[in-house]
């Protein structure tokens, strides 16, 4: 469905003696099947947004090649926009028309009779439980109705491929899972492949067949979520100590199981591989030696900690990190500062990674 | 129907749709014409009489103009508001063509220039101006090519700065000159020459001449020459930009 070799996007900041050149997108390869959800992955201003915009024909590509659904971007952008439906983050309908004749019109730019544009919304609107809001303005619906009225503005020609941006931003979480269920039916009830750009880790984690990290504006790997945990060196065992002149004996204790073990003050951390097995043993060897512990956590490795050791920074740190960037300015039509990724109960973990 | 037209007929209704929601726009639109028509008209009555002419048959034309003018130079800042909640991308995104996107929301201001135009015309006649049909006909068509180009550039202009805070000046701007060398107010022959030599650069004091003649019904074949070819030159130029501007990737 979708074939990517070497796309790049520069974009040119700053005037005059100020002026550079920024690689927001610096060659990425992508090859994504039909029936995939695929989630890609990265922090604010990695290149997710430009990568994809590429894809739908909304920017042309400063170097490299593209084929989605067969067609070419540069070439054949026609083609390529009559094969796909695409959700941007933004939105897509003005606030004050009425859904129903903003739907219609969009599938009818879609060379549909306005019959079929009706019949095909109002099914799309019972399915996504917008049922009775056909005459509603979005500016008179809740953040979750409006993300789900973009996605039947998407789907009103009944597109082979979907492009989400960034679906659930902006939303609560009983309204980002309700929308979960809905681009799961997207593979299940219309049998389209699905293509999403995320920051959220559990999102990713909750709805992609396999994901696609991208930091920086390059691949940085692509797996299904457990192959990718898996690359993580075991799960993360932190031990909290009842008193200072215990530290030392956790350390070693720890470390005969963990081969990087760090200490943040009565915290003593590591990674353990199968941690479930070996913690028992660990605890009664503390006991042993007469160290009591306050507190001890193990969590299972997540995407975050995928990220931390491929790039070695949390996610969080690089939406941080991108956001600061952004408000120095940024690359033009970057991608504004949102709500930060998921929280994990391991970013503060000791970082195993290269910086890059 | 051709798919250019039906896609332009598409982005047109849409527009006509929004508008018609909420119809106070088009009056508040008009409202300034109308009020210069009624309140600085009758003040013209000494000045304009020194030319021997009917003072309303004289200053309709110039509020016509102004209208074409002002009201379809305020057309981007609804564009912007629709670019900023998506709209624009969203239909980037469809196979429509790019020109369609433009042309729909152009015949938008166009009829709405076009009902205006007659609302003021009408209530030139019940003041007193002339009744020259033929001469009324073309002015009009004038101004709505006049006003079709302002829209256009009003749009391009809007998505490439994609800031009300950046249009408004500008517009003002750019407006002023006009509005002081066209002979919109006063027949620039009454200032000095140098006046009147500068106000002969302004391309759009020759589309007022051009239309005020045509309501005299003088049909000085200079005077419209000049008129015509620079209305359809302002407004092949301005939908060339605006087609471009639609076209262009980071739109």
């Amino acid at each position: 469905m979708i074939h990517a070799r070497g796309l790049v996007q520069t974009f040119t900041t700053g005037r005059g003696k100020e002026k550079k050149a920024v690689q927001a997108v610096d060659g990425v390869d992508l090859d994504v099947s039909e029936g995939e959800v695929v989630g890609f992955l990265g922090p604010n201003g990695a290149g997710k947004t430009t990568t994809l915009r590429m894809l739908t024909t909304l920017l042309k590509p400063t170097a490299g090649t593209a084929t989605v659904a067969g067609y070419d971007v540069a070439t054949q952008p026609v083609q390529v926009r009559r094969s796909i439906g695409y959700c941007s983050q933004v939105g897509s309908t003005f606030s004050g028309a009425y859904a129903g004749d903003e739907v219609v019109d969009h599938g009818m730019l879609y060379g549909m009779s306005r019959k079929d544009a009706v019949a095909k919304g109002q099914e799309l609107f019972d399915r996504l439980q917008l049922d009775g809001l056909w005459r509603r303005m979005p500016k008179n619906m809740s953040g979750g109705q409006k993300r789900r009225l973009d996605i039947v503005m998407g789907l009103i020609h009944s597109p082979s491929l979907v492009f989400l941006d960034e679906p659930t931003t902006g939303l609560d979480p009983q309204a980002r899972a309700n929308l979960w269920e809905h681009i799961a039916g997207l593979r299940t009830e219309q049998g389209a492949t699905v293509f999403l750009t995320t920051h959220y880790l559990d999102e990713a984690d909750a709805l992609a067949d396999r994901i696609v990290i991208i930091d920086r504006g390059r691949i940085v790997a692509s797996d299904t979520s457990d192959n990718l945990k898996a690359q993580v060196a075991g799960d993360l065992v932190d031990l909290e100590v009842s008193a200072d002149e215990h530290v030392v004996v956790a350390r070693d204790k720890l470390g005969s199981l963990a081969p990087d073990v760090t200490v943040e003050g009565r915290h003593v951390r590591g990674r353990v591989s199968r941690a479930g097995r070996a913690v028992p043993g660990l605890l009664r060897d503390l006991e042993s030696s007469g160290v009591a512990l306050d507190s001890i956590e193990v969590a299972r490795p997540t995407l975050d900690d995928v990220f931390l050791t491929l790039t070695g920074r949390s996610l969080r740190d690089a939406e941080a990190a991108a956001e600061g960037a952004a408000e120095e300015g940024g690359p033009p039509g970057g991608v504004p500062p949102e709500a930060g990724a998921t929280p994990s109960p391991t970013t503060t973990a000791t970082s195993t990674g290269a910086d890059r | 129907m051709s798919t250019f037209l039906r896609e332009t007929s598409i982005v047109f209704n849409r527009q006509l749709r929004m508008n018609l929601r909420n119809p106070a726009w088009v009056i508040i639109g008009m409202l300034q014409p109308v009020l210069y028509l009624l309140l600085f008209g009758p003040l013209l009555e000494p000045v304009i009489g020194q030319l021997g002419v009917n003072q309303y048959t004289w200053f309709v034309p110039g509020m016509l103009v102004q209208l074409g003018i002002f009201g379809a130079f305020f057309a981007g800042f609804s564009l912007i508001g629709e670019w900023r909640e998506g709209v624009i991308e969203a239909e980037r995104v469809t196979p429509a063509s790019r020109s369609a996107l433009l042309m729909g929301r152009l015949g938008r201001d166009l009829l709405q220039l076009l009902v205006q135009a007659l609302i003021l015309v009408a209530l030139g006649l019940v003041m007193g101006m002339d009744w020259n049909p033929g001469g009324i006909l073309l002015g009009i068509v004038l101004t709505i090519l006049l006003g079709g180009a302002c829209a256009a550039a009003s749009n391009a202009f809007a998505l490439t700065v994609k800031s009300e805070d950046v249009m408004a000046p500008v517009i003002n701007l750019v407006m002023m000159p006009v509005l002081l060398l066209s002979g919109i107010l006063l027949p620039m022959s009454f200032g000095a020459a140098w006046l009147d030599t500068l106000a002969d650069f302004m391309p759009i004091r020759h589309v007022v001449d051009a239309v005020r003649g045509a309501f005299f019904g003088e049909f000085d074949a200079s005077k419209m020459g000049w008129g015509v070819g620079w209305t359809v030159l302002l407004f092949g130029l301005a939908v060339w930009w605006g087609t471009a501007v639609f076209k262009r990737e980071n739109a």
